[in-house]
Formats: C-alpha cells, sequence, structure tokens
C-alpha cells in the first residue's frame, strides 16, 4: 500500500474526461484495444504500478521514469539518452517493443495494426496532462517513425557478408550473448533487427554511437547482419 | 578442409586477382599451408591471429609471436590507478588464441628478411611467411625528453606500457609526501590514447583527492590543445578544483628537461622539485616496424583497403604502429584494423572473399567516480588514407545520469573487446 500512496502524491493532476476523437484515433475504440494492456498496466485516478508501471502522464514523460519501478537496462539508457514519449516513440514502441528496446521487460508482441495504435494512443492520451500543449506535441506533427517498405523487409540478407560486417559490432557486442553495460544482439528474429538498425539509421533511437555505425549500412547491409545475428544461438 | 593443391589455386585465382596482386607466390616459396606470422600480440595482433584462426583455421597456418605469457591492456590502467579495476582485471593470456588453433611462440622478433621472406626472432629461430602482419605497438623516441631514457623507467614511470610500469606509478603516488607534486610531461602528437593522458591525470586527481588533498598536479604539454579538452577541463573544474596546473606550449611546456636522480623537472628553465614524475615521450611505431625497413619517419605507412605495408604487399601493418590517416591510435581501432587485416590476407591466401573495409573507433574515458565520457568516428579507405565519415562527442553540461549510463558503458565495451581480441 507503500506504493500507492507514494503514487498519489506523486500525480497531482489526471484528467479523466470523456472519452473524444481526436486525430490520432478514436478514444473509445482505444479503451477496447487497452484491455490487452490491463493484465499489467493500470492507468486512471487509481493506477499503481503492477507488472508495468502505471501509465497516467507518460505523454511527454521520459523513458524509464516512474518512480519505484524497476526498468530493463536497455529503457533505462535510452531515458538517460533522452528518449521522451510522444506519439511517435509510444506509436514505434507497442508496435513492437522488442524491436525497440531489446531487452525491455514488456512481454507483449505489439499491436501490428496503425489505426488500432492511434486508438490505443488516443485514449491513453487523455491521461497526460493538457494533452494538447504538451512541449512534445510538436514532433507529432513531423512523424519520425521508421517507416520500412516491404521492400526494405523483403530483402534476403547475406550471411558471410554479415558475419565480415559484424566483426564491427562484437567490439562492444559479445557473441555469447553476455550484457554488462552494453546489451546483447545475437538471436532477434531478423524482422525486429532490421527495425531497430533503420530506426538509429533514421536517428529515431537516441544512442550516438549506434546512430553513427547504422548510419553508414546500407539497406543490404543490415539485412546482412539481421541473417548472421539472428542465425547465431 | 582437405584442399587438393590444384583445385585450391584455381579457385584462389579469380577471387584473389580481383583485389590483391600476386595472390600465390605462398605456393612457390613454401609449399604446404600458406604461412601467416603476426608479430605482436596485443590489440591488433592478437584479433588478427584469432579471427584468421576462427575463419580460416584450416587452410593457413597461422604463428603469432609475443614476448609476454600475460598481456595487461592499456585500456582501462589508468582506472586501476584510480582505484576502478584491479591489475589482475586488465591481465589476458593466450590461451583461448591457442586453442583455436594458433601456433603462439612466446618469443621477440628481431628481423625480418622480406626477400627470403623470414622473421628471426631473439632465440635465434626462423619463421617463414607468405603474409607477415605486424602489430608491435610503439617505442619511445630516444632523447625526446632531455635527461630521460627507458633506463630511467622505474625512477620516472611511463606507464605508457601497462602492467609493472603501471603498478610502480601507483605506488609511487601512493608514497607521495603530503602536499607533494605530481608531474606529467606528456607526449607530442602523434601518440597512443589521445585522451590517455588526460584521463591519467583525472584518475590521478581522484586518488589524490582522496588520500592526499593537498597534492598538486603539475602537467607540461608541448601540445596547444588535445583530445576531448573541454570535457576534461569542465570535469577538473567540478571535481578537483584548484588541484591540476597544465602548463602548454605557450608558457614553454614544449621545452622541457627532466632529471631523474635529483626528481627534478626544467620548464622553459624553472626548475621544479617534483615528488613523482610520469614522462610520457615522444613515440614511433615499435622498434620491429624500423628494422623491417618499413617506416617513412616515425610510423610504417599501409594502405587501408587492406592494411598492407606501402612498402611491401606481403606485410600488413596494424595498429598503433601504423600511419593510416585519421584513425586515432587505440586499442578500439587496432581491433576494427584487424579485422580488416584478417579478411585482406585471407582472401589472399584462401578462396574467401574480399569486401569493402570500414572502421570505427570509440574511446570512453572516466573523469571521475560515474563522469564518463566519450569520442567516436567511423571510417573508411580511400586511395590516400582512412577517412573519417562521421563522428560523435559526449557534451559538456550532461546530467549525472547520461554521464553515469556512459561510464557504465565503457565497462561493457572492455567487457566486449577483450573478448573480441582474446577470444
Ligand atoms: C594509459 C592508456 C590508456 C588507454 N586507454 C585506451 C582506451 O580506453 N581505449 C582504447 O581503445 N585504447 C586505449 N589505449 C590505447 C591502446 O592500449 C593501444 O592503442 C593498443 O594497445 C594498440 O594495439 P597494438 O596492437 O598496436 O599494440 P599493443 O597492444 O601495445 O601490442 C603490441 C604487442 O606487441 C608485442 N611486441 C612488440 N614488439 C615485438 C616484437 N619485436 N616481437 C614480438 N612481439 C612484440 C608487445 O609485447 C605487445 O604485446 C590506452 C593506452 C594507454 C597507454
Amino acid at each position: 500500500m507503500k506504493r500507492l500512496s507514494l503514487f498519489c502524491a506523486a500525480t497531482a493532476i489526471l484528467i479523466a474526461t470523456g472519452a473524444q476523437a481526436n486525430e490520432f484515433g478514436d478514444a473509445e475504440d482505444g479503451a477496447k484495444i487497452y484491455r490487452k494492456c490491463r493484465a499489467c498496466h493500470m492507468v486512471g485516478s487509481e493506477a499503481f504500478n503492477r507488472t508495468g508501471p502505471q501509465l497516467n502522464g507518460i505523454f511527454g514523460r521520459a523513458a524509464a521514469s516512474v518512480d519505484g519501478f524497476r526498468y530493463s537496462d536497455g529503457l533505462t539508457r535510452m531515458g538517460n539518452d533522452g528518449l521522451v514519449w510522444d506519439f511517435d516513440t509510444l506509436d514505434a514502441y507497442i508496435e513492437n517493443p522488442k524491436a525497440f528496446a531489446s531487452d525491455t521487460r514488456m512481454n507483449f508482441p505489439g499491436v501490428k495494426d496503425a489505426g488500432e495504435r492511434a486508438d490505443l494512443l488516443a485514449f491513453l492520451r487523455q491521461y497526460s496532462d493538457k494533452p494538447r500543449d504538451i512541449p512534445e506535441a510538436a514532433p507529432t506533427a513531423t512523424p519520425r517513425e521508421v517507416d520500412l517498405s516491404d521492400e526494405i523487409l523483403a530483402i534476403v540478407g547475406d550471411p558471410e557478408y554479415g558475419e565480415y560486417l559484424a566483426s564491427e559490432c562484437t567490439t562492444c557486442h559479445q557473441l555469447d550473448g553476455d550484457n554488462d553495460g552494453i546489451p546483447a544482439i545475437v538471436g532477434w528474429p531478423e524482422e525486429d533487427f532490421v527495425v531497430a538498425m533503420h530506426a538509429y539509421k533514421e536517428k529515431f533511437r537516441p544512442h550516438p554511437v549506434m546512430q553513427m555505425m547504422a548510419g553508414r549500412l546500407s539497406n543490404e547491409e543490415i539485412a546482412a547482419l539481421a541473417a548472421y545475428f539472428g542465425g547465431l544461438e | 578442409m582437405a584442399l587438393n593443391r590444384r583445385t585450391f589455386m584455381g579457385a584462389t585465382a579469380g577471387a584473389a586477382a580481383a583485389t590483391l596482386a600476386a595472390p600465390h607466390v605462398y605456393a612457390a616459396s613454401h609449399g604446404g599451408k600458406p604461412k601467416v606470422v603476426v608479430v605482436g600480440g596485443g590489440a591488433g595482433g592478437a584479433t588478427v591471429a584469432r579471427y584468421l584462426a576462427k575463419d580460416a583455421g584450416d587452410a593457413l597456418d597461422i604463428t603469432l609471436v609475443e614476448p609476454t605469457r600475460v598481456y595487461y591492456t592499456c585500456f582501462f590502467s589508468n582506472l586501476y590507478l584510480g582505484g576502478f579495476r584491479t591489475m589482475e582485471s586488465l591481465a589476458h593470456d593466450y590461451g583461448n588464441i591457442a586453442s583455436a588453433g594458433v601456433n603462439v611462440v612466446h618469443d621477440y622478433a628481431v628481423g625480418v628478411d622480406r626477400d627470403a621472406k623470414t622473421v628471426t626472432l631473439a632465440s635465434g629461430d626462423t619463421l617463414m611467411y607468405d603474409r607477415l602482419v605486424l602489430s608491435p605497438g610503439i617505442d619511445f623516441i630516444d632523447g625526446a625528453v632531455p635527461g630521460w631514457d627507458v633506463s630511467q623507467q622505474n625512477k620516472m614511470p611511463h606507464a605508457y606500457k601497462a602492467g609493472s610500469q603501471t603498478e610502480l606509478l601507483k605506488a609511487q603516488i601512493e608514497a607521495m609526501p603530503e602536499g607533494g607534486t605530481f608531474a606529467m610531461i606528456a607526449p607530442p602528437n602523434p601518440y597512443r590514447c589521445p585522451p590517455g593522458p588526460y584521463e591519467r591525470i583525472s584518475m590521478v586527481a581522484h586518488m589524490l583527492t582522496q588520500m592526499n588533498p593537498t597534492a598538486k598536479i603539475l602537467v607540461a604539454d608541448p601540445k596547444e590543445k588535445f583530445s576531448k579538452q573541454g570535457l576534461f577541463e569542465e570535469g577538473w573544474n567540478t571535481h578537483y578544483s584548484g588541484m591540476i596546473e597544465r602548463i602548454g606550449p605557450d608558457f614553454g611546456g614544449n621545452n622541457v628537461s627532466v632529471d631523474p636522480d635529483a626528481m627534478t623537472i626544467d620548464i622553459d628553465g624553472a626548475v621544479e622539485n617534483v615528488d613523482v614524475c610520469n614522462v610520457i615521450p615522444a613515440m614511433k611505431a615499435g622498434v620491429i616496424c624500423e628494422r623491417a625497413g618499413l617506416n617513412d619517419g616515425n610510423w610504417a605507412p599501409v594502405d587501408g583497403a587492406t592494411m598492407q605495408s606501402r612498402i611491401d604487399e606481403n606485410v600488413h601493418v596494424l595498429g598503433d604502429a601504423c600511419a593510416q590517416g585519421d584513425m586515432p591510435k587505440s586499442g578500439f581501432s587496432a581491433n576494427s584494423q584487424a579485422k580488416v587485416a584478417a579478411m585482406a590476407v585471407r582472401a589472399a591466401l584462401t578462396d574467401s572473399r574480399m569486401f569493402p573495409a570500414k572502421f570505427s573507433n570509440t574511446c570512453w574515458s572516466l573523469i571521475a567516480p560515474d563522469d564518463g565520457v566519450k569520442v567516436g568516428a567511423s571510417y573508411e579507405a580511400t586511395e590516400e588514407k582512412i577517412a573519417s565519415t562521421d563522428s560523435f562527442i559526449s557534451q559538456t553540461g550532461e546530467d549525472a545520469a547520461l554521464r553515469k549510463a556512459t561510464y557504465e558503458e565503457s565497462i561493457g565495451w572492455y567487457a566486449g573487446i577483450t573478448s573480441d581480441i582474446f577470444g
């Protein structure tokens, strides 16, 4: 119960207006999709952290910043690196959480349909402070989503080339999957790997080393790396 | 992989002709599997040997020549001074490289006959090679700091090759009298690890703040500017205010001599008594490069696409010893160059594929507990040099959480690179 009272003190303003459609989707439809999240998350006036952190005020909040919740190292690092939740970042995260933050403790495959995500975010946004005026509203006008064409996703990587390219990754990322300070990248589904690398390449994910490394890789090279690392145990 | 020589040669010709000239001299010169000799088992040499064994162990005969049985990394040796690492945590042996199929010879290369393609060892043994890889690191230029030569290294340690020198420096700092002076003679460009001396100053300052807070740090520096200067100076002001004095070339930091017996240093005519003096002299490629006739000036020029010597295409030179262009002399760079060299050697001697060279480097430095910064760049090989294509650097004024995350990342990097080098 200690957690609950702490939470109440911390959350000054909760806006629980009725469902209202906004440009991002339909909040009422979003409420239905939100049922998938309820197993772990709470939102609203009585919300507290459960398996997942409470979601009040999530728009405009730094990633991994709810007091008292233990986040994965990866999400914590991204928060430290400056990741703030806004429409675009949340949209990318809930589309495929593991591709966005490889070690996230959110064991959820994601919402693949863009319309459904827009509805869900419209629903959640009602629980953030002055949703229309939050400073992070501006970036939502310029979409930063990694929008990967089917052609890019369809590229079949050359694992032999990937192995050579991977030698550049293994200066920091350990092939045996150990993770002390730098995340493991072996055995990911290829598509998740591809999405993650393009997210760095487009400077959508915040880490400067990775933005640089991914920035000069071609679509074929990203596919080659995904094929090589995906094939490792 | 049992390869019949004739089919092997046939398969090689196409791939190799596209990339490197005269690839199959090896067959004529020696017979048996093509021989690769790697001199130096540090960041560059150990990586090359391990990658060749991993990727082409059956097709190549690989020998690594390294005098020491235990390699202490220079990287993180400053953190040992600061009390953040033990010396044991910096120690790596060659067990995994040997089990990967490399013939590890603990000896010292004293000469190279490039016509006969042989390397002579201190023991008198001779090794034949089809390709030679040199990654001997650095040696110091005689007379660079008047009054100092290597025979004085116990009085005035360089601690720029890690191990007993680093331990000695730490012991001397611990023995400093209260309010005493630690001096550093910083090196001119180019030298191993551009931020290294300044990370060291930070770690010594941290040490002194704990055990001898009235002590002073005096740095004589021949360079106008240095790596991550803004970040270091910001950190020194925040954490070690008033402790560190740096004398640049404007005030004679480039006109320095030392007297190891008297424990004095002379900066532009002003003589100071000091309690510890860390002399980091000007550097050159490990002497074997000079002996092999591969230097142009102090360093061995190479072609970045393959890391081949510009003077002899059968020799690849990597790491600190080579003159390649824009990459700093770092363990990260040596490891990165080693992978390009391994690929090129393999493509020249077996039928494997050749890919375009890519390089990168990131150097993390620790300024104070949980205050880490980094600088990095990516590179590619052009006709004339390895050229930087993109770069980044930590910013002044970053918040504590980000600095801590950067430090933690460096710990991950150390674990990653040492397992990449030594297996
Ligand atoms: C204080 C300090 C801090 C540093 N911090 C970092 C850092 O944080 N990050 C980073 O990336 N780099 C760092 N570096 C730089 C890094 O240590 C070097 O750039 C790197 O070790 C270069 O690798 P190398 O293979 O060229 O030489 P080395 O690693 O020095 O290896 C050379 C090896 O060759 C052997 N050898 C020499 N001559 C012969 C011969 N004739 N026959 C046989 N063997 C021979 C030597 O015994 C040695 O083991 C630091 C350096 C210092 C001094």
